[in-house]
């Protein structure tokens, strides 16, 4: 086997090495990229930014822990700014996962926001987790009526009538926007239920190989902004001025598109060199 | 009797479905909510109920004979035993601390790292692929490529490369999402459709 043909069948092994090398060098040498903001991203921030304290947005946590590293970014960073801003929450978990995912990023956000101003968000107050019902479409309907039909009490078990921050709050009129950070169909399930049925501006954050199935409702409006996966988590980050791992990840995600980019290079000088011999088989 | 008794619930529910979704009436938010909202859980619990019946006896079944892979099965039964008892009400239900610690610590390491392990077999298959066959395929070498290098800091060649990402995305790619969206959208009302009046009845078994 010549040089030309060894780079048209490269053992898949090779690949796999190469990549792991790349994203272990890739996390422990620091340095840094431009992470530019695209126009859907920033919608989403000054949507927020603009809100008045008090006022409530609906965040909807719709994902598992295998998006975890495009997804949890995003949520905390959300969370940050209306933390920041003093803009109610509400947030559910309609993903079988989700409530582990939820409160989890609650709790950071919680600890992050106590750690820069010293002051406690509080259950009931400032945020309100309802927690997961099976049947997503259903209770997104179902919230849509009142959030009270679905989840009669919160994730921990405080019926929502006793909490402060329901107290004006029923349904997706009160709420300013939902923003739907998913990495399953719910988003569809949003888009037609949420926004379609009960027309609340509504935003999304989802992973990056579905994030253009989700153009189409950006361009006819029926959603006003998208994270895209990995990058859209790194802009939040950047929007809200703590960059995390989302920007970390990029560095990696940017290395590991150069090797993938590479091999493809590689593959092709091998494909064509040795076309001929293979008497023009693919 | 047997076939027009369920053609005859779906007609109705199926109608009804449809009515109150696009009529915001009292009386259809009271029916919705107690048709749609509360039968759904209740059957679903049945359902549930079946599953974990049906799983528990095929695992039992598979440790006893010891069948090939019999200890996944053994695995299997432990971890349900694991979670449902620790989300028992008296352990403190969905919210203890020991379902949050399960959730933590195994169930968020095996899912990620699950997830993770596709971007060893995408780059592979990216590799063999991506290959200019014919120009199809040279279209869309080209277009994943453009893609990939868009968040590259390129100094001269950063805003131009991310340019032409953003026209592929937005134009090609939306042109195309969007005749699979409205393509996918018809079927559904069809199917939907076919359902409500009796035309698709494969749902129903052969019987």
């Amino acid at each position: 086997m010549n040089f030309f043909e060894k780079m048209f069948a490269i053992d898949r092994r090779w690949v796999y090495l190469a990549l792991g090398l790349a994203i272990l060098i890739s996390l422990l040498i620091p340095f840094s990229i431009p992470i530019p903001i695209s126009e859907e991203a920033q919608n989403i921030y000054d949507y927020v930014d603009q809100l008045e304290p008090g006022q409530a947005i609906h965040l909807a946590l719709d994902y598992d822990p295998s998006t975890l590293a495009e997804l949890h970014p995003m949520t905390l960073a959300i969370l940050k700014q209306c933390f920041a801003n003093d803009v109610d929450v509400v947030i559910t978990a309609l993903h079988q996962f989700g409530p582990g995912m939820a409160a989890a990023a609650i709790d950071t956000a919680v600890a992050r926001h106590d750690e820069l101003t010293g002051e406690q968000m509080e259950s009931g107050e400032d945020y309100v987790f309802l927690g997961y019902k099976p049947y997503p479409a259903l209770i997104i309907l179902g919230m849509g009526q009142n959030y009270r039909i679905p989840f009669p009490a919160d994730y921990y078990g405080v019926m929502l009538d006793s909490l402060p921050m329901m107290q004006d709050i029923q349904n997706y009129d009160d709420v300013e926007a939902i923003i739907n950070v998913s990495g399953t169909s719910a988003t569809d399930w949003w888009i037609a239920y949420g926004q379609g049925r009960y027309n609340v501006p509504l935003a999304i954050g989802v992973t990056g190989v579905m994030a253009t199935d989700y153009y189409p409702y950006l361009q006819t409006g029926q959603i006003f902004g998208i994270l895209g996966g990995l990058k859209g988590a790194a802009e939040y980050e950047t929007l809200v001025g703590t960059p995390g791992k989302a920007v970390d990840g990029m560095k990696v995600q940017i290395v590991a598109h150069l090797i993938i980019i590479l091999f493809i290079v590689i593959g092709n000088i091998g494909y064509f060199s040795t076309r001929k011999r293979r008497g023009g088989a693919v | 009797m047997k076939r027009q008794i369920p053609l005859t619930i779906i007609f109705i529910l199926g109608l009804f479905m449809v009515f109150q979704y696009f009529v915001p009436h009292e009386t259809s938010e009271f029916l919705y909510e107690f048709i749609a909202l509360d039968w759904p859980p209740i059957i679903g619990v049945f359902a549930l109920a079946l599953g974990i019946i049906s799983l528990v006896r095929v695992s039992i079944k598979r440790v006893r004979t010891r069948d090939e892979n019999w200890q996944y099965a053994l695995v299997t039964l432990i971890g349900l035993a694991a979670m449902l008892t620790a989300g028992l009400p008296w352990f403190g239900g969905q919210t203890s601390p020991v379902v949050q610690w399960q959730f933590d610590f195994i169930m968020r390491p095996i899912t990620a790292t699950m997830f993770s392990l596709l971007a060893f077999f995408i780059a592979s298959a990216a590799y063999r692929a991506f290959r200019a066959r014919s120009v199809l395929a040279t279209l869309l070498l080209l277009s994943a490529v453009i893609v990939m290098i868009r968040f590259f800091p390129m100094g001269p060649f950063t805003e131009p490369a991310a340019a032409t990402a953003d026209w592929v995305l937005n134009y090609p790619n939306l042109a195309a999402k969007r005749a699979i969206l409205i393509g996918v959208g018809l079927g559904i009302v069809s199917t939907a459709l076919k359902i409500i009046l009796g035309v698709e009845r494969s749902y129903m078994g052969r019987d």
